[in-house]
């Protein structure tokens, strides 16, 4: 049995005089323990949305989760808030986007860390801050007993980032979601970022799901990838095969708009078409069919239904025939 | 942060230099004066000629004033003629000043006690109906006029409770110390006196705390929705950690620095909101003596009176200020 099995989940925004806003439509996935699963999309696809509904973090007015995330046999959902409570930050952790506005800013590091090991191991404060130091040493923080009495502000973007890893990490979880943990850092603090977390979750066993805009990050960490458009899931399979064969047009698209190193001087760009404001609702119609370089019209008239491929995931009416080159040129 | 406390200090010297040349002024340019107020309207020519003469009045105001700085200097800030005619004006301070200090520290304790507490919990209950009946009650908290609720609560409540309306304290046989009413008490072992100063603090304590009580309780319910948005909480959140260490840790320490700035501003609307409270209920403070005193024109207690409430304000907010030091490392290390 996997670690955490998504079935079916969705997340409904309700505001008063407003229309219910899908966030997240049906999505299933399963994360096997110590596997890497990348949740890929643009901003605005639902990922994190979804990281935040398994984590049970979603305000409790407003927002209406259905499905199920069954992590170890029990489905989260239906846990009371002190239940949930004792999952989170000992067997469930995470980390965010923004290293500095997710730490607190009048808190020292050190509290920040202890204080999750008090919680959960129930240790006294100094041998929590001995346990503390070990947990920032390993992330490769340096001077960790410096570091421990200073403030997120003064420490640089990366270390902030490795605190909040050695945060999550705090308590051993068996699953890590990481939500696009390198998008505000610099791109050659990306890269060791990333690879202490390949190198911490392999040490540790956890599982990780990786909530990423970036193609690049899955290639280098997923063993699976979930490519999400407008709350669902359009495109799943293994990472090499992924990249090798994609056959959504969206994700075809995405791997098309990656800038090449190789490529010669002056070629121009290939993005996708439109941005995510284009979306039209899944109900009888693909959401992408707007931006789709592929779209019949039976993609506006019938919503596509999720395709078994081989182990491949496909929602899609006309799938990129393998070996299409990337889509016509569009000046930037 | 020692320099910057003495150069505030400095700065504080200057503040009351000026104002209490323009005080001068001001008072002086009141119509009526000291004379009429002691003398009335059908005093002789002659009288009144005497009484400005041996009040010194008859000078050039610049002469005066200089008369008046030379006098502060050694201590003597002149005598009154009209709160407690030929008292000093020093020790009408003296006895009257930790009244209202009192009566002012009880208010601000109450408006944070209580503003505090529910600004966090409509906070958290955004929309709900606590939410809209504290905000609603807030607005009624300021809107209310504060001699308005003083009567109510003079003429009122203190029956209905069986709590003292009139005074400082019962005539009592306490021993006078430091001349704040419940720490003598504590001081010399009388603590039926203490008990006693407290219960006539309660209603003009309460009068006095409901403009600060609703500014705080806005500004905390503000400061703390602001809070909860923050990232730093949701992380506090993934870390499965206890609500209450999260409502402390998190989000009121963060959320304390401009509740803190508000009550720093407050201690000015306490001073002028005393004025009203005081003369309500007999209550011996600096606001029954600067009322009193500026229906009889008495120069010298006002000039001090008005002062001191100034370097308390200065200083008050001085004190926020380094508080902010300790609230927030950022400005600690900068």
């Amino acid at each position: 049995m996997a670690l955490l099995e998504v079935r079916d989940l969705s997340v409904v925004f309700q505001r008063k005089g407003e229309a219910p806003f899908h966030a997240v439509d049906g999505v299933s996935f399963d994360v096997e323990p110590g596997q890497t699963v990348g949740l890929v999309g643009e901003s605005g696809c639902g990922k994190s949305v979804t990281s935040l509904a398994i984590m049970g973090l979603l305000p409790k007015r407003g927002a209406k989760v259905t499905g199920s995330v069954t992590y170890d046999g029990t489905d989260l959902l239906k846990l009371s808030d002190k239940q949930m409570r004792d999952k989170r930050g000992s067997e469930l952790g995470m980390v965010f986007q923004d290293p500095l506005s997710s730490l607190n800013p009048v808190v020292p590091i050190g509290l920040q860390v202890t204080e999750v090991l008090e919680r959960h191991r129930g240790l006294a404060r100094k041998e929590a801050m001995i346990e503390a130091k070990d947990l920032l040493d390993k992330v490769g923080i340096p001077d960790p007993n410096r570091r421990l009495k200073e403030y997120p502000h003064q420490l640089s973007g990366g270390m902030r980032q490795r605190a909040l890893i050695a945060i999550a990490l705090a308590c051993r979880p068996k699953l890590l979601i990481a939500d696009e943990p390198t998008t505000a850092l610099d791109v050659t603090i990306q890269a060791q970022i990333l690879s202490l977390m390949k190198e911490l979750v392999q040490d540790l066993g956890t599982a990780l799901v990786m909530i990423t805009h970036d193609l690049g990050v899955v290639a280098g960490l997923c063993d699976e990838v979930n490519v999400l458009y407008g709350g669902k899931v359009v495109e799943k399979a293994m990472r090499h095969r992924l990249f090798a064969e994609p056959r959504h047009p969206y994700t075809h698209g995405l791997l098309a708009s990656i800038p090449r190193l190789d490529a010669p001087r002056g070629e121009k760009l290939t993005p996708i078409k439109g941005s995510v404001a284009d979306n039209i609702p899944w109900t009888s119609a693909c959401a992408f069919a707007p931006r789709c370089p592929n779209a019949l019209d039976v993609c506006r008239s019938v919503t596509p239904a999720e395709e078994d491929q081989l182990g491949r995931l496909l929602r899609c009416h006309n799938p990129v025939v393998p070996g299409t080159p990337a889509a016509e040129e569009v000046p930037v | 942060m020692l320099r910057y406390t003495i150069r505030r200090l400095v700065q504080l010297v200057g503040v009351v230099l000026v104002l209490s040349m323009l005080l001068f002024a001001w008072l002086r340019l009141l119509p009526g004066g000291p004379v009429s107020a002691l003398l009335g309207e059908r005093a002789t020519p002659e009288s009144r000629e005497a009484l400005t003469k041996q009040l010194g009045l008859d000078q050039p105001i610049f002469v005066q004033y200089f008369k008046f700085l030379g006098r502060a200097a050694t201590g003597d800030f002149g005598v009154s003629t009209g709160v407690q005619p030929g008292d000093s004006a020093l020790e009408i301070f003296l006895q009257r000043f930790p009244a209202t200090i009192e009566l002012s520290f009880f208010a601000i304790l109450i408006a944070i006690a209580v503003g505090v507490p529910l600004g966090y919990l409509a906070a958290k209950r955004r929309g709900g109906w606590f939410d809209n009946l504290s905000v609603i009650g807030s607005l009624i908290g300021v809107a209310v006029p504060v001699f308005f609720l003083a009567y109510l609560l003079k003429d009122v409540a203190s029956s209905a409770l069986g709590l003292p309306s009139q005074g400082r304290q019962d005539a009592i046989d306490a021993t006078r110390v430091t001349g704040f009413f419940t720490l003598d008490g504590l001081i010399t072992g009388e603590i039926d006196a203490t008990l006693n100063a407290l219960e006539h603090l309660i209603l003009p304590a309460i009068a006095l705390a409901t403009i600060p009580f609703a500014v705080i309780f806005r500004i905390t319910r503000a400061a703390v929705l602001d809070v909860l948005d923050e990232d730093f909480v949701r992380t506090a959140e993934s870390k499965g950690l206890t609500a209450p260490v999260i409502r402390r840790r998190h989000v009121l320490r963060n959320a304390m620095l401009p509740v803190v700035t508000t009550i720093g501003l407050q201690t000015g609307a306490l001073l002028s909101g005393a004025v009203l409270t005081e003369k309500v209920f007999s209550f011996a403070g600096v606001g029954q003596a600067l009322a009193i005193g500026f229906e009889r024109r008495d120069y010298p207690v006002l000039l001090l009176l008005i002062i001191m409430a100034t370097i308390v304000y200065v200083v008050v907010n001085l004190l926020v200020d380094l508080s902010y030091a300790l609230i927030d490392p950022r400005i600690r290390t900068r």
